[in-house]
């Protein structure tokens, strides 16, 4: 248990002495947002309807530009090596570098979206679910994209094969992420997706330390 | 003699499968041509015209078949690759490469028959349905194996990793099946459903059931050529391949 801190600790002060590579997966979120009205137009009412949409493609892709970085550092200078034969578990190891990788890329689009938001004209309660949609939906992002990081270690064209294998596992979190705002503007009640949502991050966080340790192990071989 | 008849760990190596499969692919081709023969003339001479659907209808002779093949061919091949993995046989995890490619033809014409058949029945080529959004995800996974196997260098890596990919995705297909068949009610997008198609007549599940048995049996006989091709490339380095008289010059 005191690794896995060590592990999260260690990686924030890495991600401290160089801020850059937050904030640009950040301003990516940003500026990605803000295009759509450039290039759909500004009626409050169609804005409105893509918001959740759009923001949730948008976290959907700011969380892929920082996760090759999840492993790659870590696998060129051997540290990686050097958790794998350390006797704490490597899933324990695993598992605290996720809760680091969440914490600079998931939580910040989690603490940005009601400014963006704003500029979509959604009201206070459906910045609020978008938030809470976010929160419960960006791990789960972390956690999936973790396996398809270790799997892509080291391998040709890593980003982009990357993307392919990772995208289509996303489809359920922005359906129910995005779905979840939706349903709260229409007057649903955002309950259903959020447990949903919040259902397929227990999972993920139970499954998805194993297969990414697993696969970590393959390309450590 | 043993009171097994067959030893059949024997042909986990691939120096005895190699022969085995050149023995069985005829044996399967034949067998896919008989029943594609059947199932063809069955659904194009026997199966009488739709009342509402007019001739059109018939391309789902070949679209349920591909669209059932895609889905199984999938767990099939998960389920060499989890044996690969597991058991760590070189045959399994070739014989989930092989399974791929023929996945991902499967699950691509069930998405372009969907669409000769949707246009004319819908008046449109496609609709955000569940179980096409679901298709193309699943050739989405096709595609992903494919690739990432084909980016490592190291084929007993490439094995392990896809076999990850595999088994990751067959977590993900109920989830993401029932994911995009919520949110498509929720939308109440699609006003067409499948689901609403008159009960079939007899002759038309036969002739889906004989198409999808030739389907079968010529994946089988496809994944074995392929097989055979993957050995050969892998095991170029033993005495066995050297010897074989379609690899001397």
């Amino acid at each position: 248990m005191n690794a896995m801190l060590a592990v999260i600790r260690r990686d924030l002060l890495m991600v401290m002495r160089r801020k850059s590579e937050v904030l640009t997966a950040l301003f990516f979120f940003v500026i990605v947002s803000s295009l759509f009205p450039l290039g759909i137009g500004p009626e409050p009412a169609l804005l409105r309807k893509i918001a959740p949409g759009v923001l949730w493609v948008g976290a959907l892709l700011a969380t892929m530009l920082g996760l090759q970085r999840m492993f790659a550092a870590d696998h060129a200078d051997g540290t990686l090596e050097q958790m794998a034969i350390s006797p704490t578990p490597l899933v324990l190891l695993v598992l605290g570098k996720i809760v680091a990788h969440w914490l600079v890329s998931g939580l910040p689009l989690v603490l940005m979206a009601p400014v963006l938001g704003i500029q979509f004209d959604l009201d206070a309660g459906a910045l609020g679910v978008l938030m809470l949609a976010l929160l419960l939906g960006t791990p789960l992002l972390s956690f999936i994209g973790a396996i398809g990081a270790a799997l892509t270690l080291g391998v040709r064209g890593g980003g982009v094969l990357l993307s392919l294998l990772v995208l289509p596992l996303y489809v359920p979190a922005l359906i129910f992420g995005a779905g979840a705002v939706e349903s709260h503007i229409s007057g649903m009640g955002a309950g259903g997706h959020l447990s949903l949502l919040a259902a397929i991050l227990a999972l993920a966080v139970f499954f998805a330390p194993w297969a990414a340790t697993a696969a970590l192990r393959i390309a450590l071989e | 003699m043993s009171n097994r008849l067959i030893n059949w760990f024997k042909f986990a190596s691939p120096h005895a499968f190699y022969p085995l499969a050149g023995k069985m692919i005829p044996v399967f081709w034949t067998l896919a041509a008989l029943f594609g023969a059947a199932g063809l003339w069955l659904s194009f001479f026997v199966a009488p015209t739709d009342a509402t659907q007019g001739e059109g209808y018939r391309i789902i002779f070949i679209h349920v078949p591909t669209s059932w093949m895609s889905m199984f061919i999938y767990m099939v091949m998960a389920g060499w690759a989890a044996m690969g993995l597991s058991l760590n046989a070189r045959l399994s995890s070739m014989m989930a490469q092989a399974l791929a490619p023929t996945g991902a033809l499967m699950a691509f014409l069930s998405l372009w028959t969907g669409a000769f058949w949707g246009k004319p029945m819908w008046g449109t080529w496609w609709v955000w349905d569940a179980r096409l959004t679901s298709e193309l995800i699943l050739f989405f996974l096709y595609l992903g194996f494919m690739s990432l196997q084909a980016s490592i260098d190291d084929p007993r890596r490439a094995d392990k990793a896809g076999a990850i990919v595999a088994l990751v995705g067959v977590v993900n297909v109920p989830i993401i099946y029932f994911s995009v068949k919520w949110w498509n009610t929720l939308h109440q997008g699609a006003s067409v459903s499948i689901n609403k198609s008159p009960s079939m007549a007899m002759t038309m599940l036969w002739g889906m059931l004989l198409m999808a048995l030739c389907l079968w049996m010529y994946s089988i006989a496809v994944a074995l050529t392929r097989v055979r091709a993957i050995i050969l490339e892998r095991e170029a380095h033993t005495e066995w391949v050297k010897h074989l008289s379609e690899v001397k010059p």
